[in-house]
This record gives C-alpha cells, structure tokens and sequence, in this order.
C-alpha cells in the first residue's frame, strides 16, 4: 500500500483547534501529548486539554499533576529528549464538574436563580457524573480557552468514551435536556411545575408519581425550572460552541487501533463527522506492526538460514515461528488499514508502530512525536532501523 | 460477574471466556453486554442478539441490554392496566423525563441485570440462570456505572424509585453473590489504572473486586542469552533472518517488560491476579475465548 502520506504538519497547518477523538484504549491521550509537542517544539505557543481522570496525561508529561488551569510543562524536560522547543507547552486537566459550576455561575441571570441550581440536589448529584457533561464540558472550556485567545493551538484529547460517537451526541443531549423544546413546554405557568405541584395534575403524571414517587417529580420539577432563565444563554453559546466545531481553523484527527474492531469505529466515527460536516483532517493509527519489508518468501527456508546463522537449530526454528506470528499480525494491520484508507477515502493514514517499550512517558512522547510528524517513507525507514 | 476495566483490553473477549467457562462447569450462563454493540455475538460468529436472550452454545446464552426496552419492561411488570401504560407511553412528560433524566439509562441497565439474576423471574419466558456475566461499560467515566443506583437512592430520599435503587444497590454490593473483576493490560499506565480501579470500586461503591485478569501476556520464547546471540544478526546486513532476529527481540522486549509489570501489578493490587495470554491471532473469535476459557480453570 502507498507510504506517500502526508506529514501531519501539512494537515494542522493554520488550525487553531486541534480535536484527537477516537475510541477508548487507542492511545489517544498519548497522540494528543504527542501533537501538542510537536507544534509546541515548532515554535507555537499550545494547550493541550485533557478530561482523563486517570491522570495519562499529566504522567506522559512528567507532571506530578494536572488541575482545572493550564501549567506549563518545563522546557528542560524536552533537552532531555533532544526535542527543541522554540515554542511553550500548556497542559491542562478538566474538571467536569468545576467547569459546569462555573458555566452556570457565568449563564445565570442573576445570584439567586445561580444559587438555586448549584444547590439544587439533583444538580449536585448529577453535574460531575451526567453522561454527557464531561463530552460538554470538555467542548465547553475549549470555546472558553479559544474564546480568550491565550493560545496559537488547542489540542482536545476528547474524554475516553465507550463509543466515540458519544462525544459528537453529547452536547446535542445536554442542550437539549437543558433547553429542549419540550422544557419549555413544562415551564410555561400551565406546565410540568404548576402540574407537579398538584393543581390540574394530569392523569399521565398521576400515573408517574405512582411509579416515581412525588418527591422526585418534585425534585425534578425545581431542578428544571431552577434553569429556565438561562435557556436562551444555553441555547446562544451552544450555537457558537457548534460554530467553533465546524470552523475551518477546526480539524477533527481520528485516532485507532489496528485490530478490527477499532477500525470499524474509526470508519464509523468518520462517517459522522462528515454528515455532522465537521471538519475531518486525518487518521492516526497507533501500534501498528510494520510488515517487515515484504520480506515473507524471501528466503526459501528461513528455519534452515537462520540455525546456520545463529548455529543453533532450536533457536532458529523459534525465531522463524515467531517472525511468521509477526508476519500475520502485519498483514492483518495492512489489510485493516487498506480498508480504512478506503472507507475515509483518505490518503493521509498515519501509521505509528507498536513500539518495543511501552509509551508512558517524555522518552516515549519523543518517539512517538518523530515518528507523528515524518513523512510516510521516514516513518517506514525509522520502523525498519529501529533496532 | 460484572467483568470491568478501561476501554480496549479486552473485556469482551475475557466475560465471553468466563461465560464459556462457567457453562463448560455445568452453569446455566448468560453474557450481557450494555454498550449494544453487539461485541458479544459477534464473538460467537453470531447474528445480532438484540434485547433477546439467546442461545450461543450449551447453558450458554447472550443478551444485549437496551436501555429503552428494559425501561418498558420494567413499566409494563409496574403497570399491570394496558390502558394506563399505554396512555404513559403516549405521554409527552413521560418520555422527555425517560430521555432526559440523567442517569436513568444506566439505572434500568441495572435493574435488567438484577432481574435476569432473579430466581424468580416476572418476565414472561424468564429462563433461571446460576450465573449472570456483564459485559460492563469501559471505566473512563470511573466507576460511575456502578454507583448509578446510590446516586439514585440519593437523589429520591424516598418513594419506590428509593426503595428499588436501593435494592439494586444492595444487589451491586452483595460481596456473596456480586463480585467484579477487572480486566488490566501489562503497561505502566493500565497497571496504573487498574490499582486506581480497584481502590474506587472497594472504597467508594463498596463492590467485591474477586479477581484481575492481566490480560494479553507476551509468552517468554526466548532466553536472555538467546537474545544476546540474536542482537548481532538483527544489527547485521538486510534480509528476512535480519527481520526475524529483530521481531524475536521485540517478543523478547516486550514479554520481559510486561513481566515487570505483572510484578508491579501483584504489588499494587489486593485481589489475585490471574495471567491470560497474548494470543498471536489476526482476529479472535468463539475458538480464541475458548481457549482462553480453559485457561481461567
């Protein structure tokens, strides 16, 4: 298959917004580090976001940790690694649940109706654990930081999600649940409220209470009415954290995996992104096993060549089964990987290989940042003289 | 059997193997998956299962768990009047709560899983199980699958959704008939994770971890001495004994660094740790659990 891909620097040329989405156990925490130095390293001045809870990032970089402002990831550190950096590296962790504290504190119309939802219990219960809110927030402090203009890049490692798709559906979700039509409805005087509070109770929410109780219909009711004043804030930023998605300045990368299953994801998150039409600017597929130059065949009887090399029969004959185990994972890869390239009806498949040491931190980072940033025949000569 | 751990480690691949395991030891079984997906049946070279409980291999059944149906079950065994469900059905408010309330998804995911666990089953066709393996939501979202019921209980101080999140709760928490185990890989960061995992989901939801399955373990094929000998043909002249010699030492690499790691595992967490291995296969499907199934005797 064609190694002629193009540098991943040519794809993030002029972007400002960099979102790394792909399912989970990819390594997309890793590649988000990794992009983030590489354009750092070119002189840029970069934040790279993560929500991660489990801290990948802030290990990668050498951090002891991450919180919810950016810190500057020491330039020392990158000397260690022969990386140059002319330019600065930010990182930063998200807190959902700081960040939706401050949303509201900055929607609210006034302290009154702030304080009735952040004491709200369902609020309280729900702001750091909604499902969504995490996908939202993230979104939400990338137009905050994009917004403020601190930055020449923002890179997204987006939150590990089951499925990648969650992260596009999300925000739609929260906003909807947050300012959906049909909230509306319930807010109006003759709505959900007046009706939960007994006058004219319907038969419908009669039937609910019965199965819910009142309390929580109560609860519930108060929740939702707590954030009737500022829909139409919701609703307006939505709008432009939508516009901000869709913006040329944007790029979408799809991270996977080589196996089958996170190809068939990838394939599959690229096709909603382009309905979404949002802006898709390539694929990186990490822990790829590079075919060892074609070399199957080559030698009649590999066995045979390499007991008289090695001068050990048993040892020859292990290294021979072992080489055609890497063999097929090889040609599974490629074989996946056509068909990805197919699908995308993309040229620029970045191929990172399964390194020999596992990626946790700045030495790895560097390596990775090497290979992310060669051309596809660099890429191809590093996999093939790493020793 | 809830079988957890962070996305990609092979989850499905690990509860398919305890499924088999535990029907092979003469258990009625089923795997329930959440993320529909259909990761389960297809690795039973299977058609899709949907919300429906079917029949895989012996004692050996599969459902994929749909939030909206188990909602629906779970009102028509409430509702017993067709004309009060149906109209419930119908009603605007009913369903934008059932969409909208945060959480509620996760909580009659649960709820199903309870009842396929139940010996005595309300649905119709209820089938008894001696065994009930979940093919759990990855834990990026930490442990917040699992603490659904609580933040439910908590959330209505009282009423029947009160009394039955706390039932679930009960249920996700009986160290003698629940028990979680998580599925780790040998590297740094999931080794990491995995001791994280394991603290959340004793200290906070209060969940039996029974066991870590350190899964994808590189078998040691050669020796130290075998990969000094090899060092000097993979740093010699191009060719496909040049390549070997370098795809033995990557083995070699790896499975002694993942070795370091199973170590670190040991340390870091309390449950057994079990080893599953790396399986050198293009693809894996119902002959690769299998295998792995008789190794988790």
């Amino acid at each position: 298959m064609s190694t002629k891909s193009p540098r991943l620097s040519d794809a993030l040329e002029g972007k400002e917004v960099v979102i790394c989405a792909g399912s989970g156990g990819v390594g997309k925490t890793t590649t988000s580090a990794a992009i983030a130095t590489g354009l750092a390293a070119r002189g840029m001045k970069v934040c790279v976001l993560t929500i991660d809870p489990a801290k990948r990032l802030a290990d990668s970089l050498g951090l002891e940790e991450l919180g919810n402002d950016a810190r500057r990831v020491d330039p020392k550190l990158f000397e260690e690694q022969e990386i140059e950096m002319k330019g600065e590296l930010w990182a930063m962790m998200l807190d959902p649940k700081a960040t939706f504290d401050e949303l509201i504190a900055r929607q609210a119309p006034d302290e009154e109706s702030r304080d009735r939802v952040l004491e709200n219990p369902i609020y309280q219960q729900i702001s750091g654990a909604l499902a969504g809110s995490q996908e939202y927030m993230a979104m939400e402090k990338l137009f905050e930081l994009h917004t403020e203009g601190d930055y020449d890049v923002l890179v997204l490692d987006t939150p590990p999600s089951r499925n990648a798709l969650d992260f596009l559906e999300a925000p739609r979700r929260l906003t909807q649940f947050i300012e959906g039509k049909s909230l509306r409805v319930f807010m109006k005087p003759t709505g959900f409220a007046a009706k939960v509070a007994g006058r004219g109770a319907t038969v419908a929410l009669s039937v609910m209470k019965r199965i819910v109780g009142f309390d929580l219909i109560a609860d519930l009711a108060e929740f939702f009415n707590a954030f009737s004043g500022m829909v139409d804030g919701f609703q307006a930023r939505a709008k432009r954290v939508n516009k901000l998605l869709a913006a040329p300045t944007t790029t979408f990368l799809v991270v996977c995996g080589p196996q089958g299953e996170p190809i068939d994801e990838a394939v599959y998150f690229h096709r909603k992104l382009v309905e979404a039409k949002l802006p898709f600017g390539g694929v990186i597929v990490n822990k790829v096993h590079y075919p060892a130059e074609k070399l199957r065949g080559e030698v009649e009887d590999l066995p045979a060549a390499l007991t008289e090399k090695l001068g050990d029969e048993d040892l020859g004959r292990r290294v021979a089964a072992n080489f055609s185990d890497y063999q097929a994972l090889a040609e599974r890869d490629a074989r996946n990987i056509e068909h990805l390239a197919r699908e995308m009806r993309a040229t620029g498949v970045i191929r990172v290989p399964y390194l020999d040491e596992d990626v946790h931190d700045l030495a790895g980072l560097a390596q990775i940042n090497r290979y992310l940033f060669a051309t596809g025949e660099e890429r191809v000569a590093m996999a093939a003289g790493r020793a | 059997m809830i079988v957890t751990g962070k996305g990609g480690v092979g989850k499905t691949t690990v509860a398919v193997a305890l499924g088999m395991r535990a029907a092979a030891a003469g258990k009625r079984t089923i795997v329930c998956e959440v993320s529909a997906q259909e990761n389960t049946s297809r690795m039973f070279d299977h058609a899709e299962v949907g919300f429906h409980e079917v029949e895989m291999e012996e004692r050996l059944w599969s459902i994929s768990i749909d939030p909206d149906e188990s909602m629906r079950e779970y009102v028509l065994l409430q509702l017993k009047v067709r004309a009060m469900r149906d109209m419930l059905f119908r009603s605007r408010i009913f369903n934008y709560l059932a969409a909208a309330t945060p959480g509620l998804k996760e909580l009659v995911t649960i709820g199903k899983i309870w009842e396929l666990a139940r010996l005595d089953r309300k649905t119709k066709a209820g089938r008894m199980y001696d065994t009930v393996i979940v093919d759990a939501p990855a834990t990026g979202h930490g442990v917040g699958f699992l603490q659904t019921p609580r933040t439910f209980a908590n959330i209505a101080r009282v009423g029947p959704i009160h009394s039955q999140a706390q039932t679930l709760d009960r249920f996700i928490t009986d160290h003698d008939n629940t028990g979680v185990a998580i599925v780790a890989l040998p590297e740094e960061m999931p080794v990491n994770e995995t001791a994280a995992l394991e603290h959340d989901l004793v200290e906070e939801v209060g969940v039996a971890v029974d066991r870590v399955y350190l899964n994808g373990l590189y078998p040691e094929r050669f020796s130290k001495e075998e990969a000094e000998s090899l060092s000097a043909l993979a740093a010699g002249e191009d060719g496909a004994p040049k390549a070997a010699a370098r795809a033995a030492l990557s083995e070699f690499g790896r499975a002694r660094s993942q070795r370091a790691q199973l170590a670190r595992l040991r340390r870091r967490v309390q449950a057994p740790v079990k080893t599953l291995p790396f399986l050198f296969e293009p693809d894996l499907g119902p002959e690769a659990a299998r295998r792995l199934s008789k190794r988790l005797a």
